[in-house]
């Protein structure tokens, strides 16, 4: 296991010790805080008010029970309480343990002067005791606590998740003999056999065999891909029914696995902008609640009805209870880790927060058309022969003269010829001409391969295959001519082909509101073609690629927030430039270090999804910080009695800690919602 | 007002000046990082209901390796996270966990816990 997946998983671990501990703790809060409650008010139970009847020695009794109950109760289940709220003294600073501390604390210490010394005060009212209130409320603030614990657990589940995915074991060959050995055992350049249904360990690249691998977990790709001989596998891949032998080229912490665990896990720990505002208000929130409630006590005191002094301690108890600073500082982490596990989920890696809240607010997309709308790899589209030729007989011609060439087009053309089967011709001698074409021999006779002024000048005549070479041209295609002799045998077309789903992206793209910009190095007429079929709303053709950031600059002096989506290498200025910059990667190639956002399949698919899971999370995030400030706003006023003087409603402290317990539980619920996202949601 | 409730009113707003002055008015000196053979300024923070130290002074442009010891089990803290230098680590109870950075131009730093109730300061003093 890799170090990364160690310090990750055992938090796990204590959470789930901090959960059981915090349960034992509730029950034994609880078994007290039943009784408790029934046994403060016994005058009100038609059973009990004869046995305890107000100002009776059996009373007095049954409450000194109840106090020594109650101190237990604080012993055990809130002790965590003192020792919190006391280890933030010392740093002079102050949490929700300061506040149930002082809270419950001081309800326990008044009932029991109220109990031991009675003289002390004015009248008998004040003399009642609320045991009631230190026991019920340390056990529903425990039992929150718990509930908290157990939720924070399902937020990490993501990232638990794909540590899961690693592999243990792993089948390599050593001197010649097949052995199972531990995956931490693999090194570099170990040739690692993957049997059908297996999972493949770590990453590398396949020399023998032929299968498909169900990439899902990584790529959030769905399709098994087909790999054979000089394919790159991703370690925690599932293999499906074939078998293959790799070559080991990353293990441990250098897997694409070990890489997206550790951008995973500082992603999550990351601030989303928003939380610096928060960070200032719950700097100042903890000493606020606690002013807030001696002054409550001095107006309650001063102005307050009879008696006094117990009801301007109520709600200065009340007020301590009811402040739920959790709740605030809760309110964003827990929604970006369940947002960025999300998209980890889906093979989308968002870098921090700050990408997460810059992706929300985008108006505008760059996509560099090269390897993001195209393959980005020239194939031949279309063959089209002269009068007299058959298709595989110029394309046969065309691949026998590129034998030899080092221009990126013949590779083109070598495969399509490869592809279909045609016979392999092998020329006598050949030539290039830089710029404009190759010429070969065949024996006597000469092959003519380029463009039309090539040919012309090389006696060979063209004129009939032009008409079509003009509609390539429009559909964005490059025509490349080939001639026998001085006949023209047929026009080729190459072309960078455009992905299976680019044009549904680009379309969800727009349907998410956002302006959809191609920027591409190609002549303005191939980028209006590929513009046209895949439905951008605006082109910046003719750019060089060191001028692509300066577009995107352009671009956001208009007054729009951009995204650029590239490769990540090549365009790594112009994702530097941007707003927030998509990196689609392919394998284990991505190339994380330059991007904000990372797609780890090669579809402008995830581009959608990435926006849409990032607009879903901090909808989460607001939603979250609105509940908290919202509920703080208006508990702690209802608390400190605004509402007494015109409605008469003054909250039980009680009531208070199943507020308070309640609205730190609803955050974290919230953010476990968003788990429920479904890209189905996205429009597609 | 009867003399009872002036003495509230005068401790209530004493006790509250006070309450306001020791949270908010804190300035701590802080511990000045030591450093070691491998040439990192290097500190043990303890966590346990804060960071001990929580002010630690460093050197601008030498790294700084922050070696965090958490001893309590409350989930409040099983997360630091040094925002300014995009760094963070999960700390697993009685684990020292190492937390290395490089401190740029002098000015201060805050790091803490995911929820940022927990916080201690990084001063970066010019070398």
């Amino acid at each position: 296991m890799s170090s990364a997946s160690q310090a990750a998983t055992s938090p796990a671990g204590d959470r789930h010790a901090e959960y059981r501990a915090l349960m034992r703790k509730w029950w034994f809060g609880a078994a007290g805080g039943g009784p408790t409650m029934i046994l403060s008010y016994p005058w009100l139970i038609p059973g009990l008010r004869d046995v305890f009847p107000r100002g009776s020695e059996a009373l007095w009794w049954l409450w000194v029970a109840m106090g020594v109950a109650s101190l237990a109760v604080i012993v055990y289940s809130g002790n965590q309480f003192f020792t919190g709220a006391w280890e933030a003294l010392k740093h002079r600073s102050a949490n929700m343990h300061t506040l149930i501390a002082i809270g419950t604390g001081t309800a326990w210490i008044y009932s029991t002067v109220a109990l031991l010394f009675p003289q002390l005060f004015p009248s008998e009212a004040m003399t009642d005791v609320y045991y009631d209130v230190t026991v019920v409320v340390t056990a529903l603030v425990v039992l929150g606590m718990a509930m908290e614990v157990k939720a924070r657990g399902r937020t990490s589940e993501a990232i638990e998740k794909l540590i899961g995915l690693q592999p243990k074991t792993a089948r390599i060959v050593r001197d010649g003999a097949e052995l199972e050995v531990a995956v931490d055992q693999v090194v570099v350049g170990d040739i690692v056999v993957v049997r059908p249904g297996s999972k493949v360990p770590v990453d590398g690249v396949v020399v023998a065999g032929a299968s498909a691998v169900d990439e899902s977990m990584i790529t959030g790709e769905s399709m098994p891909v087909a790999k054979g001989a000089g394919d790159e596998v991703i370690g925690a891949t599932m293999n499906t029914t074939g078998s293959f032998r790799f070559r080991a080229t990353k293990v441990g912490a250098d897997t694409a696995l070990a890489t997206i665990v550790r951008m995973v896990g500082d992603a999550q720990a990351s601030k989303v902008p928003i939380q610096r505002i928060v960070d200032v208000v719950s700097g100042y929130f903890t000493p606020a609640v606690v002013i807030a409630s001696i002054l409550g006590f001095v107006i309650w005191y001063d102005f307050g009805p009879a008696p006094a002094f117990t009801y301007a301690t109520i709600v200065a108890v009340t007020t301590l209870i009811i402040a739920c600073p959790c709740a605030l500082g809760m309110a964003t982490p827990m929604s970006l880790t369940t947002g960025v596990g999300l998209a980890a989920s889906h093979g989308i890696l968002i870098r921090s927060g700050d990408a997460l809240q810059a992706a929300k607010k985008i108006d505008t997309i760059v996509l560099d058309k090269t390897g993001t709308i195209t393959v980005g790899k020239p194939a031949i589209t279309d063959v089209v022969p002269a009068e007299g030729f058959e298709p595989d007989t110029v394309l046969a011609l065309a691949a026998a003269a590129e034998r030899d060439s080092e221009h990126p087009l013949a590779a083109a053309i070598l495969e399509a010829a490869d592809e279909r089967g045609v016979t392999r011709i092998a020329v006598t001698r050949f030539e290039a001409v830089p710029g404009h074409g190759i010429r070969a021999w065949l024996g006597s006779k000469r092959i003519l391969v380029g463009n039309r002024i090539f040919l012309e000048a090389g006696g060979a005549k063209a004129e009939a295959l032009q008409g079509e070479a003009v509609r390539l041209a429009d559909e964005g295609k490059t025509p490349v001519f080939v001639a026998l002799d001085d006949r023209a045998a047929g026009v080729l077309a190459i072309a960078d082909p455009v992905k299976a789903d680019s044009e549904a992206a680009i379309a969800a793209l727009r349907r998410l509101g956002l302006q959809v910009v191609m920027i591409t190095g190609d002549n303005h007429r191939t980028a209006d073609a590929i513009a046209r079929r895949v439905g951008v709303d605006r082109v910046l053709a003719e750019v060089l690629p060191q001028d692509k950031a300066h577009e995107v600059r352009k671009l956001q002096l208009e007054g729009r927030t951009v995204a650029m989506v590239g490769d990540g290498i090549n365009d790594a200025p112009a994702l530097a430039q941007s707003d927030v910059g998509f990196a689609i990667g392919t394998g284990t190639a991505v190339a994380i270090e330059a991007s904000d956002v990372t797609l780890i399949s090669g579809s402008l698919r995830g581009v959608v999804s990435a926006i849409a899971i990032s607009r879903a999370t901090m909808r989460n995030v607001y939603q979250n910080l609105f509940g908290a400030f919202v509920y703080n706003g208006l508990g702690l006023p209802i608390a400190l009695g605004v509402l007494y003087p015109f409605i008469g409603l003054l909250l039980s402290p009680i009531l208070a800690a199943l507020a308070m317990s309640f609205s730190s539980v609803t955050v974290i619920s919230n953010a476990n919602r968003l788990k429920r996202f479904r890209l189905s949601e996205v429009p597609a | 007002m009867t003399p009872d409730q002036i003495l509230v009113t005068v401790a209530g707003l004493a006790l509250a000046a006070g309450v306001a002055w020791f949270f908010w008015f804190k300035r701590t000196e802080g511990v000045k990082a030591a450093t070691v053979s491998d040439g990192f300024q290097e500190q043990m923070i303890l966590v346990k209901g804060g960071y001990t130290p929580d002010t630690i002074r460093v050197a601008a442009g030498r790294p700084v390796r922050l070696l965090f010891r958490r001893e309590e089990t409350a989930a409040c803290s099983e997360q630091v996270v040094l925002a300014d230098f995009g760094k963070s680590a999960p700390l697993p109870t009685g684990t020292v966990v190492p937390l290395e950075f490089m401190p740029g131009d002098p000015g201060e730093h805050e790091f803490t816990c995911q929820m940022g109730m927990l916080r201690g300061r990084i001063i970066v003093e010019a070398a």
